[in-house]
């Protein structure tokens, strides 16, 4: 907001058509940009132009533009949501980036996400994940008074972090295996550590594991890159922690 | 037309347990016949959708996104408000009431806003069922804090991300519900318009966003959730994909459309620099409980901030209002921002923004006590601005947030046309001309968990359908005025992309019916709005997408919508010949340049009838207060 300088970025981007079965890359030149826009808006900017001109926009995902809503991902320069920590793409400022740089963007790649088209790829594998059993089995009117069932200050902050995953998928492409491990711990975790979710806390967690093998993703290989590149720090220790439970 | 709002009669505080007792009800074995279609996965149409699905019923729900829980109730921070008492600080379902109504300055109905203090307490108990991670004391009962407009602590939140939380919890119970086989999930769907027969709805039709293909939808009772209509502004506080198009083509299917004028301006939001920047990211209000909001006091001081002297520092609200200091309601402060930024006291670029200060706190308190209150919120302003504000001032101006106004919704919340309930952010009711803080998700969830699974069912046991066939001359006839809406726009064959028009409507709206109105103002803007919108019909550029995945043509049929909306909202506001709330009439203003709500003329509901030949008709539905006396809202 403060800074008058302009910046030029040339993104080499990942372009495959939604009826192409392989893609390639496209580089795409940007000049006179405000270090104070995010990334995402200098694509928007670049999409403009390429309609403009004629040519098909980038396809992207995206929402809030604030890092809660989990649409936006894509690697940059090979780092799911590129290279700041705890940052979701969207949260990405070009003031971060100097002038000629190129980026390198790509989509998510894993055998549980198909491709739709450039960076866009379809992640409802992760709702299939949750309908195993990712939730607690209370009907709705049913509930009993909230201060029955007393939550330690210290347990409802473990679960809140853990419930904290914001679903953007990050941790499986960054994953070699392409492994879904620190989603589904962490939903497991969420549940488990609170009260309500105890009761069925042994059938969520193996349906939730067999679900992920049905998806097609891989198996955790403990190389933790998925908690490196995890926008909401969703700790690793919760993958040991679902292992530990399962063998128990 | 008459407006029936079926409000009971009789005492306020148990209206609602009397109307629920005779609403007719469906046996348990018979449910499995009525199809129920949602449109909408944030927390109203999630909450609605399980909750039928839990009672028997067969229910679809379309949503725009590619999964339920991106919705746009993830982003809510602050809390939910409930009447529990917890604090044992005399919080009371009459005093949630109360606090309501006249918050919302005597413009929604009294029994509404009981009822949603009475289910306020439900909410909390539900949520707490489905897992949702509240904020805790050491000894394990909930905690709350208090929220603006309130004097009691009331609000119950999880860190930050209170609305991430509590959509979870609902789309938790939502998947749950498909994985039963009760609900079919149609994700990536954008409802382009409402199929009614003989005035009755009975389904939508929507794009497949990923295949392009236009879909037919029928249903025995329709429920809209697809939430509020802020985008108009263009930037907003509000998701970038939000939008207004569903709720627009039902007002244009025959669903009357209240109060649209009623748009909450929230004071503290990081202000718009790049006419490339998509949106306005808003920073809680809880900042103002120790941030103190100045301005220079020569208009044009250019100065950094740390170079303006204490003595030529002017502490406006404080100044103004002795009382409430920095904490006066948001439209307050928002018009007080706007004035001085007018008047050439601004700061940022072009002048549009206002400090908010924390060294004092800082130095009273120290840094560790504030980056404890607020260092998730200093770092995403951090990030999204590059300037530190632990060394220097924020620097905030007000954004559009919510929208009170929405289609009209009787106390069943149908809509004027039979079969369509209208739930959350995207009906007009409860909150009157004003939203108080953390009452939002509150009303969202108590439609979806607990009104429209009481009045939906009543309705399908009193109006038997026969099922309507997708080949019915109804759902044809819809399907191909949407086709050729869609191929008249690409005929156009213009030379401007829809996101210049759209910038130049938020632009306009935003100065003629913003946080201030004047007639003069209103009349420019409507006639800004018709140059607009014949720039549109002549010279738009909707090129052909090489692939079904076509975010252009989204764009521009929201942004045709949102032009028809604009042009209702300006003409709301210039027959609100008062201020109340959040609108802000110049013409109607104390001396000291307080709002003045003119009760004789104006104690009702504007519910606007669409009519093609561009002349809406404004109906009134009166407002009767039993319970409360209005009185005048002061904080001086
Ligand atoms: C930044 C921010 C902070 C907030 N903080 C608070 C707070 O602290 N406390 C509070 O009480 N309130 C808060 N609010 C307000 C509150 O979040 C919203 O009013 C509420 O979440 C709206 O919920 P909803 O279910 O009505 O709609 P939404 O959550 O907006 O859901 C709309 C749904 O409709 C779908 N949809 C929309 N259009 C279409 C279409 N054409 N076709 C198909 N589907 C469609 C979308 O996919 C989505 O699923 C905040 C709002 C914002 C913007
Ligand atoms: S665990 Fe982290 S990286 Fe994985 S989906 Fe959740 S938020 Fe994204
Ligand atoms: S757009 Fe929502 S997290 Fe990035």
């Amino acid at each position: 907001m403060s800074s008058s300088s302009s910046l030029s970025l040339t993104l080499r981007i990942w372009r495959q058509r939604q009826d192409e079965p392989r893609g390639r890359f496209l580089d795409h030149h940007l000049t006179g940009l405000s270090p104070d826009l995010s990334l995402l808006e200098a694509l928007d900017r670049l999409n403009q132009q390429l309609l403009l001109e004629g040519e098909r926009p980038v396809s992207f995902d995206h929402d809030c533009r604030e890092g809660i809503c989990g649409s936006c991902g894509f690697l940059i320069n090979g780092q799911a949501h590129g290279l700041r920590s705890g940052t979701t793409v969207c949260q990405l400022y070009l003031r971060e980036f100097s002038d000629g740089q190129t980026l390198t963007l790509e989509p998510w790649r894993a055998r549980a996400f198909p491709p739709i088209q450039d960076l866009v790829v379809d992640r409802s594998a992760l709702d299939r994940l949750l309908m195993a059993g990712g939730y607690v089995s209370v009907n709705i009117g049913s509930a009993p008074e909230a201060n029955v069932l007393p939550v330690g200050r210290d347990l409802a902050e473990q679960a809140f972090e853990a419930a904290s995953c914001i679903g953007c998928g990050a941790c499986v492409a960054a994953c070699p295996n392409a492994s879904a491990s620190l989603f589904v711990a962490a939903k497991l975790a969420h549940l488990e550590l609170l009260p309500q979710g105890q009761p069925e806390a042994s059938r969520r967690s193996r349906r939730m594991r067999e679900q992920m093998d049905a998806e097609g993703f891989g198996v955790c290989g403990n190389q933790l890159e998925c908690s490196a590149v995890c926008p909401k720090e969703i700790p690793s220790r919760l993958i040991s922690r679902m292992n530990h439970q399962a063998m128990a | 037309m008459r407006l029936e709002p079926r409000l009971p009669t009789g005492p306020v505080a148990d209206a609602w347990g009397r109307r629920r007792q005779e609403l007719a009800q469906i046996a348990p074995a018979n449910r499995r016949r009525y199809r129920v279609l949602v449109v909408g996965s944030g927390l109203a149409g999630a909450a609605a959708a399980a909750s039928l699905a839990e009672q028997g019923y067969r229910v679809r729900v379309l949503t725009y996104h590619d999964s339920p829980r991106r919705a746009h109730s993830v982003a809510a921070q602050g809390g939910i408000n409930a009447a529990r008492n917890y604090q044992n600080d005399g919080d009371s379902v009459d005093r949630l009431f109360r606090d309501t109504v006249r918050g919302g300055d005597f413009r929604a109905r009294e029994l509404g806003c009981h009822r949603l203090a009475e289910i306020s307490g439900s909410i909390i108990d539900q949520c707490v069922a489905l897992g949702v991670p509240f904020a805790r004391e050491y000894g394990g009962t909930l905690s709350n804090r208090s929220f603006g407009g309130s004097q009691v602590s009331r609000t119950f939140y999880a860190r930050g991300q209170t609305g991430q939380q509590l959509l979870y919890g609902v789309v938790q119970a939502l998947l749950r519900q498909v994985e039963a086989g009760r609900v079919e999930l149609c994700p990536q769907r954008d409802v382009l318009d409402l199929i009614s027969l003989d005035g009755v709805a009975r389904g939508a039709i929507c794009r497949h966003r990923l295949s392009g293909a236009l879909e037919t939808h029928t249903a025995d009772a329709v429920l809209l959730a697809s939430g509020g209509y802020s985008n108009v502004f263009h930037r907003s506080t509000n998701a970038v994909r939000s939008n207004a198009s569903a709720l627009w083509r039902c007002h244009r299917r025959g669903a009357l459309m209240a109060n649209p004028c009623f748009t909450q301006i929230h004071p503290t939001c990081i202000p718009s620099g790049d006419p490339d920047q998509s949106k306005l990211t808003l920073m809680s209000e809880s900042l103002r409980n120790d941030g103190r909001v100045w301005l220079p006091r020569r208009a044009g001081d250019h100065r950094t901030p740390d170079q303006v002297p204490e003595v030529e520092r002017d502490y406006f609200l404080e100044r103004l209002y002795p009382s409430y200091g920095n904490l006066v309601p948001r439209d307050v402060a928002s018009r007080r921002a706007r004035e001085l930024c007018g008047a050439g006291h601004g700061v940022g670029p072009a002048g549009r923004s206002i400090y908010l200060d924390f060294e004092e706190a800082i130095e009273r308190e120290g840094r560790g006590v504030i980056q404890a209150r607020y260092g998730n919120l200093f770092s995403m302003y951090e990030r999204i601005t590059g300037v530190d504000p632990y060394r220097e001032p924020m620097r905030i101006y007000p954004a559009p947030h919510y929208t009170m106004g929405g289609l009209w919704v009787d106390y069943h919340l149908m809509s004027t046309i039979p079969g369509l309930f209208v739930l959350g952010e995207a009906n007009f009711s409860e909150h009157g001309a004003n939203r108080l803080g953390a009452s939002a998700l509150m009303q969202g969830l108590a439609d979806g968990l607990f009104i429209a699974p009481a009045t939906v069912p009543a309705w399908l046991a009193e109006h038997p359908h026969p099922a309507l066939p997708h080949h019915h001359p109804a759902c044809r006839d819809a399907v191909e005025g949407v086709r050729q809406r869609i191929a008249g726009l690409r005929a156009i064959g213009g030379s401007r992309l829809a996101v210049d028009l759209r910038r130049l409507l938020g632009g306009l709206l935003i100065e003629s019916c913003g946080i201030s109105r004047s007639a003069a103002g209103l009349r420019s803007g409507l006639e800004g709005v018709a140059a607009l919108r014949a720039s549109f019909d002549q010279d738009l550029r909707l090129p052909d997408p090489e692939t079904p995945l076509d975010p252009e043509l989204e764009r521009a049929l929201q942004l045709e919508d949102y032009l028809e909306l604009a042009e209702l909202m300006l003409r709301d506001a210039l027959a609100r010949e008062e201020s109340c709330g959040a609108h802000f009439r110049e013409e109607h203003q104390s001396e000291s340049g307080e709002a003045l709500r003119r009760d004789a003329g104006f104690s009702h509901i504007a519910a606007w009838e669409w009519r093609s030949d561009g002349a809406p008709i404004r109906h009134q539905e009166p407002l009767h207060f039993r319970a409360i006396s209005p009185t005048a809202r002061s904080y001086r």
